[in-house]
């Protein structure tokens, strides 16, 4: 009778277990990173936009507009969204923190949204300011192509500022925004100069709406002049 | 479900690993030379059908065998070929004495090597496809294993024929990566194959199991069952090489291999008493059943990665019908790369099935070099191989035959 060596098989189902546990522990470990790291851009962003008001602040005194770089600032919250959209299409980074960062995130955009218009009225500056509104949860196959688009843009425009929210998104401040703005319920929808445009937006449209995206040069500049 | 399929993967390769890694016998390697030894008879039996092309030099190959003349015979089995077989054969066999020559109706691969079986009473036999050349020194490297008296049958190790194309360099690190395979299951005895292409019989294996059957036109396949179920031992000899010539299209490949794999699920389900059965050994418990599922876990896997390139390939055009062509180079960053424990798993696989390949390659030429064979392997295989899985799956449901061309 053909012999079975059941130490063998014990044996390789501890080499096997132990291999499994150890990729469930780096894939832990690397995943905790990725949302600290997430964390730590926000934190970034956070007292970048802190700055950004008091120096505001400061200036309103002196009824000055000096230059404040704010591009950088634009960068970081378009790579924290992409970081978030990431983290939010896999499963195993925790959902709830995500989701926390991602509530995070929009604060960060409103504030620095916020800070924009006050520049606007302030320095007499002309930012170009699209805010994009997408949904996760309901079936939006054009949200897809419409952040296609807009990411097009954004790489073609570095003085473009894409300020993006979830629709459904489970906060206060973005409901406020919602009903402010009267945006409508369907999506995506984006609004320009204060207008709300609901349905998928080409490229084309989107600099037949904004003329002056067109207007301005391809590098990155200040936010005043 | 992945993660139970990704670890009955991983299992099987760490098993194959662990079974590597165990104590080698050299024995029989060191009897090679051994000039004092008496060499056994032997009998080869050549079935043709349709082989005027490539039967030629598989004889020559054999009359260039480095064996005792006196104890060597071959028989050539036309089994109603309808081309130019027979007397392109008939030629050879004015010259060469040795060789008999034996035409016959139309009846199947195992009919001829039936009648080959009983036209010799040669203490081994042997089989020997008629798109197959034999190394010249395989016998004497084989036929030491039966010094051991336990051990019923010895099978080679097959290599491509001057493979030309895409599809047969692909074969060709296939058929090395089965060395290694053959050479691991023949240590944990469990060969489910004595393939065509030299597989050596202690003559009694016939005389007391029965002739060779059609078995779903596996006839290689299912004397290796019926012999493991009788509890004879099948060893391999790694290093007796036979090339055989590899299909050199996809359509022909698919057929073959629809062939071998509805061939295999037929004969594990003919054999399903084996299974899980601790009198059957490591092949009734483990690898026959492993055998049978990976073909469903292969399917899943091979579905799963196929459906995600699909997936993207289709946000690619979604995105360019939307933006347009816009190329921008990749920019590297950790965070996007995919860390979560699937892919860590999965990647560990590929890398034991790399591994595999390479300790093939130096098993079948002896070095491991990167070489194109295995570049169109790792490239193609898995987009070919569902394929030929899903419809022999479908065969087997649906009883349909699974021809030889």
């Amino acid at each position: 009778m053909p012999k079975i060596n059941i130490k063998k098989y014990i044996l390789v189902f501890l080499i096997t277990t132990i291999i499994f546990f150890t990729a469930f522990a780096i894939s832990q470990t690397l995943n905790d990173r990725k949302i600290n790291e997430i964390r730590a851009t926000a934190d970034k962003i956070s007292i970048d936009i802190l700055t950004l008001e008091t120096q505001f602040e400061l200036l309103q005194e002196t009824s000055s507009c000096e230059k404040i770089d704010g591009s950088i600032l634009t960068d970081e919250l378009n790579s924290l969204a992409d970081k978030l959209s990431y983290a939010e299409s896999h499963n195993e980074i925790d959902s709830q923190e995500v989701s926390q960062l991602k509530k995070y995130y929009s604060l960060l955009e409103i504030k620095d949204f916020l800070l924009i218009k006050k520049f606007q009225d302030k320095c007499d500056i002309r930012p170009i300011i699209i805010v994009y509104f997408y949904s996760n949860k309901r079936n939006c196959d054009d949200c897809q192509r419409q952040g296609y688009v807009l990411t097009s843009l954004r790489e073609q425009y570095p003085q473009l500022r894409v300020y993006t929210f979830d629709y459904d998104l489970d906060s206060s401040v973005i409901k406020t925004i919602i009903s402010l703005y009267e945006i409508g319920n369907q999506l995506p929808a984006i609004m320009i100069n204060d207008k709300v445009y609901n349905g998928f937006q080409s490229i084309e449209d989107i600099e037949k709406k904004l003329p002056s995206l067109t207007q301005v040069t391809h590098t990155s500049t200040p936010l005043s002049d | 479900m992945l993660y139970i399929f990704i670890f009955v993967g991983l299992y099987f390769q760490i098993f194959l690993l662990v079974t590597l890694l165990e104590k080698n016998n050299r024995f029989f390697e060191e009897k090679l030379g051994d000039k004092q030894r008496k060499w056994p008879t032997i009998n080869i039996t050549v079935p043709c059908f349709n082989e005027e092309n490539t039967v030629t030099e598989t004889i020559l190959s054999l009359l260039n065998l480095d064996y005792p003349k006196d104890k060597l015979s071959f028989i050539v089995i036309d089994d109603g070929s309808t081309d130019n077989t027979f007397n392109v054969v008939k030629k050879l066999t004015e010259k060469y004495s040795q060789i008999k020559l034996i035409k016959k109706e139309n009846g199947g691969k195992h009919t001829a090597l039936n009648l080959g079986l009983r036209e010799n009473n040669s203490e081994l036999v042997a089989g020997l496809d008629a798109d197959s050349f034999v190394d010249p020194q395989a016998l004497k490297r084989m036929i030491p294993y039966f010094d051991d008296p336990k051990i019923m049958a010895v099978t080679p190790a097959i290599r491509i024929h001057k493979p030309k194309n895409i599809i047969q360099f692909m074969q060709k690190a296939e058929y090395n990566f089965g060395i290694l395979g053959r050479h691991l299951m023949a240590k944990i005895d469990a060969i489910h194959v004595t393939p065509g292409p030299l597989s050596i019989f202690r003559k009694k294996v016939f005389d007391n199991l029965g002739e060779y059957k059609h078995a779903h036109n596996t006839e290689d396949m299912e004397i290796a069952f019926r012999m493991q179920e009788n509890g004879y031992k099948i060893a391999n000899c790694s290093n007796a090489f036979v090339y055989t010539v590899a299909p050199s299209t996809i359509r022909k490949l698919h057929v073959q291999r629809v062939r071998w794999m509805s061939g295999f699920l037929k004969n594990c389900l003919d054999y399903r008493h084996l299974f899980f059965k601790k009198k059957y050994g490591n092949m009734g418990v483990f690898t026959l059943p492993f055998s049978f599922i990976s073909i469903f876990i292969a399917l899943y896997v091979l579905g799963t990665i196929l459906y995600n390139i699909g997936h993207y390939i289709i946000e690619k055009i979604i995105k360019m019908n939307t933006i347009g062509f816009n190329f921008s180079l990749p920019h590297f960053d950790w965070f996007f790369v995919n860390t979560e424990s699937i892919s860590i798993l999965a990647l560990v696989t590929i890398i034991f099935t790399i591994a595999f390949i390479f300790i093939g390659k130096k098993m079948a030429e002896g070095n491991i070099k990167l070489s194109r064979d295995i570049f169109y392997f790792i490239l193609f295989y898995s987009f070919i191989s569902p394929f030929w899985l899903t419809k022999a799956v479908y065969n087997t449901i649906t009883s349909k035959v699974s021809p030889w061309r």
